[in-house]
């Protein structure tokens, strides 16, 4: 885990929303600048953006990975953090991306570009330092750290710092949060039976904490849990932080 | 997809019994492990200490591996090298030939496992008696390790107390464990008297002094090495330390990421056969140098970590699939993360290319691993090299599992991501039309079958960003 | 070595040496675990016993009296122990005769195979030390003490020179030169026999021995 370079508040920070968001998840995105605009940042998101590139990338097809990489490092030009609601997307372009141009003139950008790279909740607790006020009813979450959050982000205690800091909200520990749930992108088209086991143990897991909810700051991660809850008509439903934080405090 | 992985998962998937056998086990010792690690900043230190301990042995491994050789030649060990598993067995059977061996005791080694070197024997009139407990357990049931330090985790109580009432003469069915350990003692007491070998693996031989060390909790390891008049052990030429002052910090690192113990009962360093005037140890000690495939890992300098690996399993009690599919599922000796790096350069892409995808790169492994092998890295530098080899020597099968379909589909889909106008219109259009795409469509047939279809938001959040008057500077 | 081997040897060592090289790493400082004085033999003893070990205080003069003591309540009949040594002829001056029957390892193995795998209840070897931070024995068995007394009979008895007890393996190997000159086999003892492959559940005694017996004698 590479330690963050943590900047001074900023006047301005880049979004970055990431492919699943913007197709399946938008609101969850809106829900991100808008935590952020609402503690006087102004939020920029490039129109050029598109993917971190991570799924060629864990596909083994590089070059293309590149392609795709070197466009989002052109498409945030200035000198602002990015800010990123998902771990895994974040991970890849601040672990990977130098990785990926090792021994290429675009090294340096890349470097550069991931230095500036931060998991949202990351940056609302550690660089805005932000206080939440509860507005909404009480209720039992649970939290669900993605993989790449916890190990390539350091994300593990943030985003529970927030939920905490709601008076309403009651979080219930998973303990078998550090346990993949067997999405991996990929993995679940070529491993089905073996993604069908994760995630159906997964499931198993959240509902054993008796939570309502289950929040957690990786769509890709709730594509998949929520996917499994819903064919198999679980009451519990999971939902993006950024979209649970910004009701809570509306 | 080349090998037998995908099609054999589905197997042990499928197996409460096994499920919960492996859940049961993994979970315990993740939960040895961590207690072992609580002071995260003395695991730090040690970590990178053992880290660069391997390091440096792979950075010098063939100086070290002639100082090695030198010592132990020096203190009376005889040395033999085998570029490949037939040509290591056929030293050991030399060697066993030529004392008259008529039946071996083993002590635990993967590196004979990968030989398949009792089969070897068998067939060669030699009788190869396992001795550790769990070796034991699936010699009687004839069946292959499923972990690479407790190799019949994958059975329970009930089923070993079976394996036993029918295979130990004179032995009642019981499930009480320390009744069934009594009836492993005695069996193999006679064995270990009347073997006139021994063979055994190598934990760490140190290239310094020439010293094998071995770690064990049984004492079967011991046996095997002392009490027969003749010891093969055999090793891999990565299993190397540099010097004496290294084993300390391994030795921290091995057992308790292995089981959560803090050391192992046993701790053998042998340096030569036996003395004159010494009452007991072997007459002669005899070190086996297996390659098989090793120094071609060792060609790529990414690669080459892989071969750091103190084979202490840690990544595999805490990988999320090896839990589910056990060890049985990876059909290679070396199963889990470190066999899905490993197995493949080994045995070749073009046989096992299926291993490196078995993973959601969920970093479970790198967080354990004592001495930090990059093994998420690695496997996405294997998926590479089965598509688009990169190297001059090469991944054996590398390049094997290029698809003509494959490679224009993610050159179709980096156009589509690195051009943004072609992007919007794309995901505008998926964005609307998407939902329309049918429940058993071939990408989707997989998912839905546990799962609800992803559902498309209408609008993209390039779309509802520019309403909301972010996408501007 | 023979054609085969030399063969095999030189391809390797050609194809190890052709590889692309790389600067080894420096080695990190690593300071494994210190302990107080007093601390020390307290956590070594607490440790043995947490793994499954009995230790007794003991001085250099009642030791052979304490152990007839503790292997008489236990019934057992005949110890091996060492002759040539010290402690050896310390213990067969004072052992009584009704005491369990001494047998003395003075032979090579081969002449004396059945009685060390079946014909003795236990042992008494001395030790080169111990470890603090693992709760650990130090042997260099010798031609006096051979390899097998600490291996093959049930019970292992252990005598440890409190003052020869030292925080960790490292200090231990540094401080001793082990690297000069290493024995023909040095073995680090932590508990008596054990196994955990049936189920994950502990089962003592396997293969080695089941009880592990620590006297630890202390300066008067």
């Amino acid at each position: 885990m590479t330690e963050l370079q943590r900047p001074n508040r900023p006047e301005t920070v880049y979004f970055f929303g990431t492919c699943v968001v913007d197709l399946f998840y938008p609101m969850a995105g809106l829900a991100g600048m808008e935590l952020l605009k609402r503690q006087g940042i102004r939020v920029v998101f490039p129109p050029d953006q598109s993917c971190c590139g991570q799924p060629a990338r864990n596909s083994g097809y590089l070059d293309e990975a590149r392609a795709v990489a070197l466009k989002q490092i052109e498409t945030f030009p200035n000198d602002w953090p990015i800010v990123v609601p998902s771990g895994s997307c974040a991970g890849m372009m601040k672990t990977h991306y130098p990785d990926l141009f090792e021994g290429r003139p675009e090294h340096a950008a890349a470097k550069a570009f991931g230095a500036r790279v931060f998991e949202l909740t990351d940056f609302l607790v550690n660089v805005l330092d932000v206080k939440l006020e509860d507005k909404g009813q009480p209720v039992r979450v649970t939290w669900h750290g993605s993989c790449h959050s916890m190990r390539e982000m350091g994300v593990i205690d943030q985003p529970k710092q927030l939920l905490r800091q709601l008076a309403n909200v009651t979080l219930i520990e998973n303990p078998r949060e550090k346990e993949c749930c067997g999405f991996g992108g990929t993995f679940a088209v070529r491993q089905p039976e073996i993604s069908t086991a994760m995630v159906t143990d997964k499931v198993a897991a959240l509902e054993e904490t008796g939570a309502a909810e289950v929040i957690s700051g990786d769509c890709g991660c709730l594509m998949n849990i929520n996917g499994a809850m819903e064919k198999a008509a679980k009451p519990m439903t999971g939902r993006h932080i950024a979209e649970f934080l910004l009701e809570r405090c509306k | 997809m080349s090998g037998d992985f995908t099609k054999r998962a589905p197997i042990a998937l499928n197996d409460p019994t096994l499920r919960r056998n492996f859940r049961r086990a993994m979970d315990g010792l993740m939960l040895k492990r961590a207690a072992q690690f609580t002071d995260t900043q003395a695991w730090a230190e040690l970590r990178e200490r053992g880290t660069a301990a391997k390091a440096r042995v792979i950075a010098r491994l063939p100086e070290l591996l002639e100082l090695l050789e030198a010592k132990c030649t020096e203190n009376g060990i005889q040395v033999h090298w085998a570029e490949s598993v037939a040509e290591a067995n056929a030293i050991v059977l030399d060697l066993l030939k030529a004392a008259n061996v008529k039946k071996v005791i083993k002590g635990k080694s993967m590196v004979s496992e990968e030989m398949e070197l009792n089969h070897h024997l068998e067939a060669n009139g030699i009788t190869a008696v396992e001795s550790d407990l769990g070796e034991y357990i699936i010699q009687l049931a004839h069946e292959a390790p499923s972990h690479i330090v407790m190799p019949c985790i994958h059975k329970n109580k009930a089923e070993i107390a079976q394996l036993f009432a029918e295979n130990i003469e004179g032995l009642a069915y019981t499930e009480d464990v320390d009744e069934l350990t009594a009836a492993a003692r005695k069996a193999l007491r006679g064995e270990f008297a009347s073997a006139d070998a021994g063979i055994s693996g190598v934990n760490f031989a140190v290239a310094e002094t020439g010293t094998l060390v071995l770690v064990e909790n049984e004492g079967n390891g011991r046996l095997s090495t002392t009490l027969p008049p003749l010891h093969i052990a055999v090793m891999g030429i990565e299993k190397l330390a540099e010097t004496l002052d290294d084993i300390p910090p391994l030795l921290a690192l091995l057992p308790r990421s292995a089981t959560g113990q803090p050391i192992t009962t046993y701790v053998n360093m042998i340096t030569s056969p036996r003395k004159t005037g010494e009452k007991d140890g072997p007459q002669a000690v005899h070190l086996v140098l297996l390659d098989s495939g090793r120094s071609r890992v060792y060609d790529d300098l990414e690669l080459r970590d892989t071969l750091r690996c103190i084979r202490c399993g840690a990544c595999m009690n805490h990988c999320p699939v090896y839990t589910r599919v056990g060890g049985h599922s990876y059909k290679f000796v070396y199963p889990g993360p470190i066999g899905k790096i490993l197995t493949p350069q080994l045995e070749g892409l073009d046989c096992a290319g299926d291993q490196p995808h078995a993973s959601t790169l969920c970093n479970a492994c790198v967080e354990v691993c004592p001495v930090k092998i990059p093994i998420a890295n690695l496997l996405v530098r294997l998926r590479t090299e089965a598509v688009r080899p990169t190297t001059s020597l090469g991944v054996k099968g590398a390049g094997s599992q290029r698809s003509w379909r494959e490679t224009m589909g993610w050159r179709g889909w980096a156009f589509m991501y690195a051009h943004p106008v072609v992007y919007a219109v794309a995901t505008r259009l998926m964005a609307r039309l998407g939902n329309l795409i049918p429940a058993n469509a071939p990408m989707l047939r997989e998912w839905t079958k546990i799962r609800t279809k992803p559902k498309f938001a209408g609008k993209t959040l390039h779309e509802l960003a520019r309403e909301k008057g972010y996408d501007h500077e | 070595m023979s054609d085969l081997s030399n063969a095999a040897r030189s391809r390797i060592m050609a194809r190890l040496k052709a590889a692309p090289t790389s600067v080894p790493p420096e080695l990190p400082a690593w300071s494994p675990p210190a302990y107080l004085p007093d601390e020390r033999l307290a956590r070594f003893t607490a440790l043995m016993e947490a793994l499954h070990s009995e230790v007794y205080e003991v001085t250099a003069a009642d030791w052979p009296e304490r152990l007839r003591t503790i292997l008489s309540n236990r019934g057992i009949n005949r110890v091996m122990y060492a002759p040539a040594t010290q402690a050896g002829r310390q213990l067969a001056d004072t052992w009584t005769n009704d005491a369990p029957t001494l047998v003395a390892y003075d032979r090579p193995v081969e002449e004396l195979k059945d009685t060390l795998v079946s014909g003795v209840d236990a042992a008494v070897t001395t030790t080169l030390g111990g470890i603090a931070e693992t709760g650990t024995l130090v042997l260099w068995p010798t031609p006096d003490e051979p390899r097998l007394m600490s291996l093959l009979p049930p019970i292992h008895v252990a005598l440890v020179e409190a003052d020869s007890v030292v925080d960790n393996l490292a200090g231990l190997i540094a401080q001793a030169g082990w690297a000069k000159a290493m024995p023909t086999n040095a073995v680090l003892i932590s508990g008596p026999s054990k196994t955990a492959d049936i189920e994950q559940t502990l089962a003592y005694g396997v293969h080695g021995p089941k009880e592990l017996i620590v006297l630890v004698i202390k300066r008067v």
